[in-house]
């Protein structure tokens, strides 16, 4: 079912030109590869999110694409049109900087209009532009301030303003809400999925806040290592993530590595480098594969007793509690050796306590079987 | 119990400050310190208005040296010579120096840890070694000595001063700034023109007043570039007082003082306004 749901999303995807497409793109800085084999296209109005940790090439993708960095080898294409060796102040996209980057000799006003007096706009029309730029992101009052006498918050917004009054047909957002406090950015993560949906723009946003990504993506290119590790829906990637890598760094999870005794079409079973047995979901694996199995802490059942059942089931001791208010977080040691955490919902009829003998349990369908790195 | 809870407490962000400094040790050294720096210009300032045409005696306040400056033709076509170096002197290198300071800092090439030694040597070269081998220079290229030359012999200090000033600007500065005039479509000279030159304002104006007023103090590097046609005041003044001080030069002295500490201060109000602007909520 979810099969023929993505083959026809794919199939959509082909008719329509792609706002941004990479391809094959390489970039090296001296004799350091900071990206390679660069593959992707994104659809117009569409959130795209590039995410990884520091240092996986996201900056110089999102770069590569606003024309800072040329690629050493492949193409950049911008509405179908190849853009590889067209400099940044012909491309037709804006960025917002990490550090805002605002010009604070000029006021709020007068940096939203930067843009359109360099395109040589009509005085009126610069003026009613900037006017509803300033609406847009609620700052009408602070038209006149400079830059610095105004919040991170509203600085944030400022730079959102000054990109967007271009109607650029691209918007590219280098870790726009890096510098904000929690609170903060929770509001402006709203904040930014009303923009994206008010102005039908193609958004495309570099983060490493995974937790970010997931909740205002369409979709997310998981990058590692100058590479891209898999390309997908928010749920795509959390639930049926394609490496190890990506298991592991969106949300938590435990990872046990072992080889496949039995492959099934749907289902393999795998026995684990301490000796468990484990069924998992998997896709077409063979016999004797070396995988990782990856199950979810919130995916996993305590109880006090054995559960039955056709799924997973194994025999342990709580030897961490952590109360997290909405959520009980535990690890538990199994018998064989190896160390789960385990996210429970605070409910009153959780009895667990340090130390308890308990059983951890969870299906089949609640785990995957990937192959190892 | 807190036995202590009802004494008045001293406050501790707060400390009391004593409205009379009292003589302590540390006040002494910095009433000596400041008498030892200035002392001698108060002494200039006080004898510019005596009335006596020798130092040793005091005979009454008097204008009378300012008089005779302001009516001293070769001083003033001096102070002119001297306004003309320096005027163009720091405009030239103001351009060139911000120029370097941006290349220096923003491309990146071979040897360019070298180029930039060598571009701020002139500030630890000794001045007469500078004016040694310009003069040598000048001669050996058979170039007549004249207001140009010391002009050209002047840009190289003053070249260094602004671009070191700049470039420690440049440093603290953003380094997506001119990347985001060229995101918003500006052309690369646009990015500098409208984006980068104004940042860097406060520290090209710092750097052309300190070149403005090393170039003005000069004598030495003017004195072995100079040809007859030019005469700079330092060499003026230098030349005049070797037969003795009279009191026009004291005079002459407490203009250049006021002179500079009004430049001085003009620099600082520039520099607290644009701040105040810039910071203020």
């Amino acid at each position: 079912m979810a099969q023929t749901v993505r083959a026809a999303t794919a199939a959509a995807v082909t008719q329509t030109q792609p706002d941004v497409e990479l391809r094959q793109v390489f970039k090296t800085f001296g004799a350091d590869l900071a990206v390679r084999q660069l593959d992707l296209a994104v659809q117009p109005g569409e959130f795209f999110s590039i995410l990884g940790p520091s240092g996986c090439g996201k900056t110089t993708t999102l770069r590569l694409i606003a024309g800072f960095e040329t690629p050493t080898a492949g193409d950049v294409l911008i509405q179908g049109a190849n853009v590889s060796a067209v400099p940044a102040h012909r491309r037709p996209v804006n960025t917002v900087f990490q550090s805002y980057a605002l010009f604070d000799h000029m006021t709020v006003k007068d940096n939203i209009a930067f843009g359109l007096k360099i395109r040589h706009l009509a005085a009126a029309q610069v003026r009613d532009r900037v006017g509803d730029a300033l609406r847009l992101v609620r700052l009408e009052p602070m038209a006149n301030r400079y830059p610095a006498q105004l919040s991170g918050g509203q600085q944030q917004r400022v730079a959102l303003a000054r990109a967007l009054v271009n109607r650029p047909a691209v918007m590219l957002l280098d870790e726009p809400l890096g510098a904000l406090d929690q609170k903060l950015r929770k509001q402006m993560q709203v904040e930014l999925t009303t923009l994206h949906r008010q102005l039908g723009i193609t958004f495309i946003m570099v983060t490493h806040d995974q937790e970010e990504a997931l909740a205002l993506s369409d979709r997310i290119a998981v990058m590692n290592n100058g590479q891209i590790e898999q390309i997908g829906t928010p749920s795509d990637i959390y639930d049926r993530p394609h490496t190890p890598f990506v298991a592991d760094f969106i949300g938590d999870t435990n990872l046990l590595p072992g080889r496949i005794d039995e492959a099934h079409p749907a289902q393999v079973r795998v026995t684990t480098e301490s000796g468990l047995r484990v069924l998992a979901r998997a896709g077409n694996m063979s016999s004797n594969q070396a995988v990782v199995v990856s199950v979810r802490p919130e995916k996993i059942n305590l109880s006090l007793g054995a559960a039955g059942g056709n799924g997973n089931c194994y025999q342990g001791q709580v030897s961490h509690l952590m109360y997290l208010g909405t959520h009980l977080h535990c690890i538990v040691r199994l018998s064989s050796g190896e160390s789960l955490t385990v996210r429970q919902p605070n409910r009153a009829d959780t009895p667990i306590a340090v130390d308890t003998p308990v059983y951890v349990h969870w299906a089949a369908d609640d785990c995957l079987a990937l192959e190892a790195a | 119990m807190r036995p202590n809870s009802s004494a008045p407490q001293p406050d501790p962000t707060h400390p009391p400050i004593p409205l009379m400094p009292r003589l302590t040790w540390p006040s002494l050294f910095t009433a000596l310190m400041y008498a030892f720096m200035y002392f001698p210009i108060i002494v200039l300032g006080v004898y510019s208005f005596n009335d006596s045409r020798y130092s040793a005696s005091w005979d009454g306040f008097s204008l009378r040296w300012y008089r005779a400056l302001f009516s001293d033709r070769r001083l003033l076509s001096a102070l002119q010579d001297s306004l003309t170096i320096a005027v163009v002197a720091v405009a030239i290198s103001a351009v060139l120096g911000t120029l370097m300071a941006i290349g220096l800092a923003r491309y990146r090439f071979r040897g360019k840890a070298l180029y930039r030694g060598v571009s701020y040597l002139p500030l630890i070269i000794p001045d007469i070694a500078i004016a040694v081998a310009t003069l040598v220079f000048l001669v050996s290229m058979a170039v007549p000595l004249s207001l140009a030359t010391i002009i050209a012999a002047h840009m190289v200090f003053c070249l260094a001063y602004i671009a070191v000033v700049v470039s420690s600007r440049l440093q603290r500065l953003d380094p997506n700034l001119e990347e985001a005039a060229l995101d918003l479509g500006a052309t690369p000279t646009q990015a500098m023109i409208q984006v980068l030159i104004p940042q860097l304002a406060p520290a090209i104006f710092a750097g052309c007043l300190l070149a403005f007023v090393l170039s003005m103090d000069d004598l030495l590097i003017s004195s072995f570039t100079a040809g007859g046609g030019a005469n700079p005041l330092p060499i003026e003044i230098f030349s005049r007082v070797r037969t003795g001080v009279k009191p026009d030069i004291n005079a002459l002295s407490v203009v250049l003082i006021l002179g500079s500490a009004l430049l001085a201060g003009l620099a600082e109000y520039v520099r607290y306004r644009s701040d105040r602007i810039r910071q203020s909520t």
